[in-house]
């Protein structure tokens, strides 16, 4: 993999931008371009801004410039046993660490170990003013000023330029194993939520609609006890499962029609929208297929303690994708925006509509 | 503005005996845990209810008076220190246990109530909530929040903002917001990142929903004694290398050792350099794998002994000597002074030799506790403040360890924060350009300046009259040592 440091580029572009007053539109490897509102502006390409700066596996611990592909993150990581913990989704061979990070997206083992925020620790920014700006470090615990790099991770770019992130990484567990049982939702749930209760190394959960489906990572007894308590049969070719779930292959994805993600709290009842539902997460993560409406998706996850994006649809639904924030927290988020971006250069639009 | 006037507003919002003016009545708000900064506030209010914060806000944005809010007050870094012209907002009275729901694994509870007493209610549900500063007796969610604390275990279960789901806050200006849901994400930016850790200068945090954890089915702790602090350091490497994530992972030097020892009485070997306490927890095979294993890493590494304590009781009498670390280096100086830097690891050795340098430079004893899994540096500087000058070398001294922790890729404040104590080392570890992005997202929540005052991030002038006083950033001191 070629390693690049094109930060000086990356800051003229910026601040060029800035001069003329156009819009950016910050983009590694393109294979998000589906999620949040419609991309505008002139392309900011940080695919190039690439490499591994800093990997030590004894402290748990890598730092890349964010166009690196998140493959060959995966991949330097997998030599030393160790794993991104919070199993992120590629969509594409082209997926870049700046946008996994940007979109904090998280995979099955995320209500298990936590998402993508949770293992930011540190950053490297271009600003709204063109600054080269850091925050956090390598360390496993800073507290020294705000947590800015959690506040970039998920921000879809709007805040700034990711140039560089430092993550924490955990060991890939000896043994691992997926059980499945056949039961109906209720079942299903209840006995996710029971399991989740004890102290088990519980690593994914997923349910079809007819399978409920449980992974098990941790040491061979560990994983042994585990499945003593839980029972089931073991599912051959697990890897593939949780593969295809994660990357939107499972033949449940294989629609035409709107797909939307509804986190919700875990322990909520059937949500009565019709269409086709997956849960994860114990219950906590929502996939559903459906034609219904917009504000009906988002209402009932409202209702449900929870958010409705709309992770795949028309052009025109995308305007709603995520879902509205109160009118107090919407104004905060406009002068956080203004805080780091104050001439509105970044991803105009992206997130919300005003900013 | 004149005091009487706020008086009598804030009479109008609290009863009177939620309200002290008296300096008899304040004098026990004049600092938190760290009694080197103390302030009279000119006032002390004790609401507890949600909409009496919200007025007490809006009557100090209205009056321009700033405000500085507290839990327990057990803060290590001066975050709590009243304004002398300002209110000092306690969260005392807030220590409601909300609500706990097993099949979500959470509970909310009000901010005043003691981080312990959430795992003493959920513990007949068998959940427990992970984080657990070693004050935890004593400290409050609300607190925990505003710190981002941590504890022994944070390795394998993370800090304050791993555990939470979601936060009540109150603006300045009397906004009730909440942050966060029931799911495990929300829409927007995450303010709750955002919040945590930021030591009250963005808002009054008024309920926390907790994350809980079901309680491992086993603990057990082994201790390894080095004679010599490098091959203990290598160790602890050596164990997160071959996978294991401890659920703590402790070190402390002789000094500690020995005050520990003479304190409690754990059974430590006083003869050692270093100790190690490696605790695993899980299920019961887990638990046994990973005992076989650390033993075997302990010894590869050079261990003079390991101990696997043989019950219950013995892995408690090995902890408590950690955790009776600092009051028994209380008992054998007059004044202690905690640092509290992170580091990577494997500078570890190239940071202790510098701090024994310095330590023989500036003639004053240093105790070094460790939590040795993440980083987190607690050196613990020997001092009697009766002597005159004597704290000001040891916050001199304190200074340059904490310049050390970021010219070594650390930071200067792994868990306690910034608050007044370590203002100006944040002019060591970011940049004029940061701390101008740190001041635009205050201004974002706190246009006038209100909250905390003076704490956290300090002014660009103060880090130039700083400045003027110190070495420049990336000089490293003593480069004659060996760098490991």
């Amino acid at each position: 993999m070629t390693s690049q440091d094109i930060t000086q580029e990356l800051q003229a572009r910026v601040a060029s931008a800035l001069q003329n007053n156009t819009p950016l539109c910050i983009q590694g490897g393109g294979s998000k371009s589906f999620y949040g509102r419609l991309p505008t502006g002139d392309i900011l390409d940080t695919s190039k801004h690439s490499g591994i700066i800093n990997y030590e596996p004894s402290e748990l611990v890598i730092t890349a410039r964010a166009g690196t592909p998140l493959s060959v993150i995966e991949t330097a990581l997998v030599e030393h046993h160790q794993i991104l913990p919070f199993d992120p989704p590629h969509f594409s061979d082209t997926a870049t660490i700046g946008g996994t990070i940007a979109c904090n997206l998280s995979g099955p083992r995320r209500a298990y170990t936590g998402a993508a925020r949770d293992f930011v620790l540190g950053c490297k920014i271009i600003n709204g003013k063109g600054e080269v700006i850091s925050f956090g470090g390598e360390v496993m615990k800073n507290v020294a000023g705000y947590d800015v790099s959690r506040l970039m991770t998920g921000a879809l770019g709007t805040l700034g330029v990711l140039l560089e992130v430092s993550l924490k990484v955990i060991p890939k567990t000896a043994s691992e194993i997926t059980l499945t049982v056949e039961h109906e939702l209720a079942r299903s749930l209840n006995k996710i939520h029971r399991l989740a209760n004890i102290d088990l190394p519980i690593s994914a959960s997923c349910y079809d609609g007819i399978h409920s489906y449980l992974r098990l990572s941790g040491s061979e007894g560990a994983v042994r006890y585990a499945q003593q308590v839980i029972g089931g049969n073991e599912l051959s070719s697990a890897d593939s499962f949780w593969q295809k779930i994660k990357e939107h292959q499972h033949g449940f994805f294989n629609s035409d029609k709107p797909l939307w993600r509804l986190s919700v709290a875990s322990d909520t009842q059937p949500i009565d929208i019709t269409g086709k539902w997956f849960y994860e997460w114990g219950g906590a993560l929502r996939w559903l297929i459906s034609d219904a409406p917009v504000n009906v998706v988002q209402g009932a996850a409202q209702s449900a303690g929870g958010h409705a994006t709309l992770y795949r649809g028309t052009d025109a639904m995308r305007n709603d994708c995520f879902q509205p924030l109160s009118p107090a927290l919407y104004t905060l988020h406009k002068k956080l925006k203004h805080a780091f971006d104050p001439q509105g250069i970044f991803n105009p639009g992206r997130m919300y509509a005003d900013f | 503005m004149g005091n009487s006037q706020l008086l009598k507003e804030l009479g109008k919002i609290v009863a009177n005996d939620a309200l002290l003016h008296n300096k008899e009545d304040v004098k026990p708000y004049e600092c938190d845990g760290l009694s080197a900064y103390r302030e009279l506030p000119m006032v002390v209010v004790l609401p507890d209810t949600i909409e009496q914060v919200q007025a007490i806000l809006q009557l100090c944005h209205r009056l321009d008076v700033p405000v500085v809010a507290r839990g327990a007050g057990t803060g290590l870094s001066g975050g709590a220190v009243p304004h002398k012209e300002g209110v000092l907002l306690s969260l005392a009275k807030f220590k409601q246990i909300i609500h706990i729901d097993q099949n979500r694994r959470i509970a909310v509870v009000q901010p005043g109530v003691r981080n312990l007493a959430i795992s003493e209610a959920v513990k007949p549900y068998g959940l427990y909530y992970a984080p657990d500063p070693s004050s935890q007796i004593a400290c409050t969610i609300g607190g925990n929040v505003a710190e981002n604390s941590g504890g022994v275990h944070c390795l394998k279960y993370g800090l304050t903002v791993h555990n939470i789901q979601r936060i009540k806050l109150i603006t300045i200006e009397g906004e009730l917001l909440t942050i966060g849901g029931d799911g495990l994400d929300s829409a927007g930016f995450d303010l709750l990142a955002l919040i945590t850790g930021s030591e009250g200068m963005l808002g009054v945090i008024v309920e926390v929903t907790v994350k809980l954890l079901p309680i491992p089915e086993r603990a057990q702790v082994i201790l390894a004694a080095y004679d010599d602090i490098e091959k203990a350091g290598e160790a602890v490497g050596n164990i997160i290398s071959a996978g294991i994530i401890p659920a703590g992972l402790e070190m402390m030097d002789k000094l500690a050792i020995q005050a520990a020892e003479d304190f409690v009485h754990a059974g430590y070997p006083t003869d050692a350099e270093a100790i190690l306490l490696c605790e695993v927890d899980g299920t019961n095979a887990e638990v046994s794998e990973h005992i076989l294993k650390v033993r075997e890493i302990f010894k590869a590494s050079g261990a003079t002994e390991v101990r696997t304590a043989k019950d219950e009781a013995e892995r408690l009498i090995f902890w408590k000597g950690r955790k009776a670390a600092f009051p028994a280096v209380g008992r054998i100086a007059p004044d202690y002074y905690c640092m509290d830097g992170t580091i990577p690891r494997k500078q570890l050795p190239y940071v202790l030799k510098t701090i024994s340098v310095l330590s023989a430079e500036y003639d004053l004893a240093v105790a070094n506790v460790f939590h040795a899994g993440d980083g987190n540096l607690h050196p613990l500087i020997l001092y009697d403040a009766n002597n005159p000058g004597e704290l000001e070398r040891t916050e001199e001294f304190g200074g340059k360890i904490l310049q050390l922790c970021v010219d070594v890729g650390g930071t200067i404040t792994g868990e306690h924060g910034v608050g007044i104590e370590k203002i100006n080392q944040m002019c060591v570890q970011f940049n004029s350009e940061e701390l101008t992005q740190f001041h635009a997202v205050k201004f974002a929540f706190d246009t006038k300046g209100l909250l905390n005052p003076g704490k956290a991030v300090p002014t660009l002038h103060r880090c130039a009259e700083f400045g003027a006083m110190h070495v420049h950033k990336g000089k490293l001191p003593f480069p004659e040592l060996e760098r490991f």
